[in-house]
């Protein structure tokens, strides 16, 4: 049982490490200074969220100590965060397209998890879901702004649905690990997941005037530990003092 | 007749200022207060959102989750403190914009000190410790300032900026007990930042062209020397508590005046700096350029579906 939890944190508190570390690339580059302060703050509490998670999952396992022995002393193939999240920043509605369709599938994953058997686990959903919520409502409004905002905007952002929505699939699969703690009420079902995802997607889309592709997308197996080639820089950089200078505190 | 008025005016005023009155965005002022303003406050702002940028340079890089933390909270104040004091000038009647606009046409400048390179993780502890450490005794002495908006947002601003000096100098001391190598990283980084920190209080009095206006008009309340010698006799005592050596042959400690002596500032360096031969400054300029450049779509997109909102509700 331990090793599915374990798992499973790693797979979800590396989504927010990943995606907290790439949204943090913004800080100072926003396009108005409200965003620059918006974008630091959901990377704020994606760090915050990769710390809690971490801290549970450091306690199940012998080969890490600590959270940040989590984060940044792995190598990539251990890493279990979703492709999705690993993409580059691309431009404004890149960026906010891949936090919707992120947001849209963490916020109902919370709710779920907040009611699981696993207490410390429920406990840092409840938490965490308070966070997603604002982060869903942010990356909505914009979707929709710019998709319905000028020519070129809704361009640039039905560009990003297209480009982003073959990363999506990932987010619902359902391994082993995740058909253990289901069984045991400890995690959803994330198949069941995607019907709330995609109704809060399609939502979206519509006022924002944008399409969805017809395509499934293909099944990217971050969750397995193989990454797509953005993966081995975002590491680079976000372990290079623990790997220049082991085994010292800061 | 017209003449009469404008001295009574401005006799009102300067009683005003005289009783530490503030002055408030409707009260009449002069051109040049309102000048004098513009310019300290939109250098101010301009160096809040510059200075997210030597910063930024090490977020993704940060060693610990907790340090990664603690810095994206620091840089994500300075943004709100640069949103605080473009508000402040916008009482002033310059719109935020042209305040931008006058920054990227190097018409406005910004402290000097973001010119230099944040090189290691310790010039993140240098930069809390000294430049932040700098700016508080500028901003302490300004909650105090004549012109209302802008003392209210120092008082807002100094008490996150002596959360962001103390988290600079928790990183020093971590680094001072750690090992050889984070000890020699601090000390470089002390090396790099001790004398531009001490340029950022500006010219020595002697020198500084708004000093007596702005103290007349009790915009600034100290004059740079007093402010530099406060940060000086402040940190000293700081650095030898951590075991870190101030980079200055000359200072020492004079009994009779009750304060540090220190060494002559290299000026030639400041005016260098100040006017844009500095290691960074043509990255700095670029990178806010660029952001406004390639934020442009964005803040149409956002007016432009603000305008089709409303049009709809109508």
């Amino acid at each position: 049982m331990e090793e599915s939890t374990y798992t499973f944190l790693l797979r979800l508190g590396d989504d927010s490490l990943i995606l907290g570390q790439r949204l943090s690339e913004w800080c100072g580059h926003g396009p108005i200074l409200e965003e620059d302060i918006a974008m630091t703050n959901i990377a704020l509490d994606l760090i915050g969220q990769a710390t809690n998670i971490y801290t549970y999952a450091a306690g199940l396992t012998p080969d890490f100590n600590d959270a940040d022995a989590l984060a940044f002393l792995r190598f990539e193939h251990q890493y279990l965060n979703a492709i999705l999240v690993e993409q580059p920043n691309g431009n404004f509605a890149d960026t906010l397209v891949r936090q919707f369709f992120f947001d849209a599938f963490r916020v109902p994953l919370f709710e779920h998890l907040q009611d699981s058997k696993d207490t410390s686990l429920a406990a840092i959903a409840e938490k965490s879901l308070k966070e997603s919520r604002y982060h869903l409502k942010h990356s909505s409004e914009w979707v929709i702004r710019l998709g319905d905002g000028t020519e070129l905007s809704h361009e640039r952002a039905q560009l990003a649905v297209f480009d982003l929505w073959r990363y999506t699939q990932e987010l619902f699969h359902m391994d082993t690990a995740e058909q253990k703690l289901l069984a045991q009420d400890i995690a959803p079902n994330l198949e069941n997941l995607r019907g709330i995802w995609l109704e809060t997607v399609e939502t979206v889309m519509e006022k924002a005037t944008l399409k969805l592709p017809t395509n499934q997308g293909f099944f990217g197996a971050g969750r397995l530990g193989r990454h797509s080639e953005h993966m081995g820089y975002i590491l680079a950089q976000m372990q290079y003092m623990q790997r220049a200078y082991p085994g010292m505190e800061w | 007749m017209e003449t009469r008025t404008i001295e009574q005016l401005s006799e009102n005023f300067q009683q005003k200022i005289d009783a530490d009155i503030k002055i408030e965005p409707n009260d009449w002022m002069p051109d040049n207060y309102r000048k004098a303003l513009i310019r300290q406050i939109s250098q101010h702002a301009h160096s809040e959102i510059v200075g997210m940028l030597p910063e930024g340079n090490w977020i993704t890089r940060a060693p610990s989750l907790r340090r990664k933390a603690v810095l994206l909270a620091k840089v994500q104040d300075e943004a709100g403190h640069g949103l605080y004091l473009y508000s402040a000038t916008e009482t002033l009647g310059i719109s935020r914009e042209e305040t931008i606009d006058d920054l990227h046409e190097g018409k406005v400048k910004y402290s000097s000190i973001f010119n230099y390179p944040t090189l290691t993780w310790a010039d993140m502890g240098a930069v809390g410790w000294l430049v932040d450490g700098a700016a508080i005794m500028n901003q302490v002495a300004l909650c105090r300032t004549s012109y209302g908006p802008y003392a209210r947002a120092m008082v807002k601003i100094c008490k996150e900026e002596s959360f962001h000096q103390r988290q600079g100098y928790e990183i020093m001391t971590s680094l001072m007990n750690g090992t050889e190598v984070q000890k020699a990283m601090a000390q470089d980084a002390l090396n790099r930042f001790w004398w531009p920190a001490l340029m950022m209080f500006g010219p020595s009095d002697a020198e500084s062209k708004h000093t007596e206006q702005s103290m007349r008009w009790r915009i600034k309340r100290y004059t740079n020397d007093e402010l530099r010698q406060s940060f000086v006799d402040a940190t000293v005592p700081q650095a030898e508590l951590i075991g870190l050596t101030i980079p200055d042959p000359k200072l020492r400690w004079n009994e009779e005046r009750g304060h540090y002596d220190f060494g002559d500032i290299d000026w030639d360096e400041f005016w260098q700096v100040v006017g844009g031969n500095g290691p960074c400054n043509k990255e700095r300029i670029e990178a806010r350029v660029k952001a406004k450049e390639e934020g442009a779509w964005v803040r149409e997109a956002a007016l432009a579906f603000a305008s089709k909102s409303k049009s709809r509700q109508n």
